[in-house]
């Protein structure tokens, strides 16, 4: 397996997997602004999958379309960071993990518009459009509800607690990100940690949240390592493939 | 190698024909997606960029524009989807933020300028929420006459 198709699999599986879990919230989310917010945010997220897993497809040059990569390979074959297959929780932990996720997300679509690879680039800009906004919303909100009431203070605090083991996966090099670094596809995920920080702790502190201070991080995902929860994932994601082969409307 | 049987300028009027199937008031033209238009011998190709990536509309903009051009005796057309640049809201036309604002959305703010009320024109404006009913819109409360309105979001 190419080191640029493991990469194109790392985002695209990413942003699917995130895309999946706020679109769980469609019809639940406690006010209609953030139901439609959380539905729009997930719909750019799977956007930006096709166009990550499209690009796998070509550059697999096995046939497999973004829908094949999607629906037709099990846990085992994902790559996505094991953060964005965190079950929902309430509507705090939701939004704690995508502000942690958004601020990886900015920084590492910054860095891509700069790829070697023409194809990376054209797509990180126009992901990064909208990555900017989805991430002023949510640093937007969980200082609002941080330094909010007793209430959303504790559940704010208690999502921090939960998700920040899980956000070092972000931030850890592997042989594949070496070698990508070396041809200039993409930054050492490392190289980003100091940027992420820069927007995380600031907006943490105005939150009045405090983060852990262990670094310990949760691995896996991006060698298809997983938690329990990805299988629940696909089973529901998955089902009419697998129930109905190559159907379509 | 036969000759274009249109000019490309007629294929242009053609297009500036076809509306966003999300907000009708404005045309493909309007809402500048339509990035090329140019013959490949005596094939028709029509360069197209979706405005977010995940917008539902944009299988429904080729359709749109491949019955459009088909019902006008286009036989061989071609659409290919452009990425870079990304699209903008700069790419409106200045008719496109007109038609949008008598439509009763407002246009795209430009940068550093307060959203103006499509209703009554009043800038004391305020966000309710960044998302709206469509990937491109954000919704706003008009803080004079008090009517909520959309406004098409900048990017």
């Amino acid at each position: 397996m190419s080191a640029l198709f493991e990469f194109l699999l790392r985002m695209g599986d990413t942003t699917l997997i995130l895309g999946h879990r706020l679109s769980e919230w469609c019809g639940h989310a406690p006010v209609l602004e953030e139901d439609i917010a959380l539905a729009n945010i997930a719909l750019d997220l799977i956007g930006q999958t096709q166009l990550w897993l499209g690009l796998a497809g070509e550059v697999e040059g096995r046939g497999r379309t973004a829908d094949n990569l999607a629906y037709l390979r099990d846990a085992a074959e994902f790559r996505n960071a094991l953060i964005v297959e965190r079950p929902n929780g309430d509507f705090g932990m939701t939004l704690m993990r995508q502000f942690l996720f958004d601020a990886w997300h900015v920084q590492q679509l910054k860095a891509l518009t700069a790829s070697s690879d023409a194809r990376v680039a054209e797509i990180a800009a126009k992901a990064l459009k909208e990555a900017t906004y989805h991430l002023e919303r949510s640093s937007d909100l969980v200082i609002r509800l941080g330094d909010g009431t007793d209430e959303s203070h504790r559940r704010m605090q208690a999502a921090l607690d939960e998700l920040w083991p899980y956000a070092g996966e972000l931030f850890l090099d592997d042989a594949t990100d070496r070698a990508l670094a070396q041809s200039g596809v993409a930054p050492p995920p490392s190289s980003l940690r100091a940027r992420w920080d820069a927007i995380v702790q600031p907006a943490l502190a105005q939150a009045t949240l405090k983060p852990p201070e262990s670094r310990f991080a949760h691995k896996g995902g991006r060698r298809g390592v997983h938690t329990e929860h990805l299988g629940y994932i696909l089973a529901q994601m998955q089902f009419l493939q697998r129930a109905y082969p190559n159907a379509v409307w | 190698m036969s000759a274009a049987p249109y000019a490309v300028e007629r294929i242009w009027d053609w297009l500036g024909g076809v509306p966003d199937p999300e907000i009708p008031v404005l045309s493909l033209v309007d809402l500048g997606v339509i990035r090329d238009v140019a013959w490949d011998g005596d094939t028709l190709v029509v360069t197209v960029t979706p405005t977010y990536s995940g917008c539902p509309a944009t299988r429904v903009i080729n359709q749109d524009i491949e019955q459009a051009l088909r019902a006008r005796g286009v036989e061989k057309l071609r659409l290919e989807r452009r990425l870079s640049p990304p699209w903008t809201t700069d790419w409106i036309s200045r008719e496109g933020r007109d038609k949008l604002r008598e439509y009763g959305i407002a246009p795209p703010a430009e940068a550093g300028r307060a959203v103006a009320c499509p209703r009554c024109g009043s800038t004391r404006s305020e966000k309710i929420s960044q998302f709206g009913s469509t990937p491109c819109k954000a919704q706003f409360r008009c803080r004079d006459c008090l009517e909520p309105f959309d406004h098409f979001k900048c990017i």
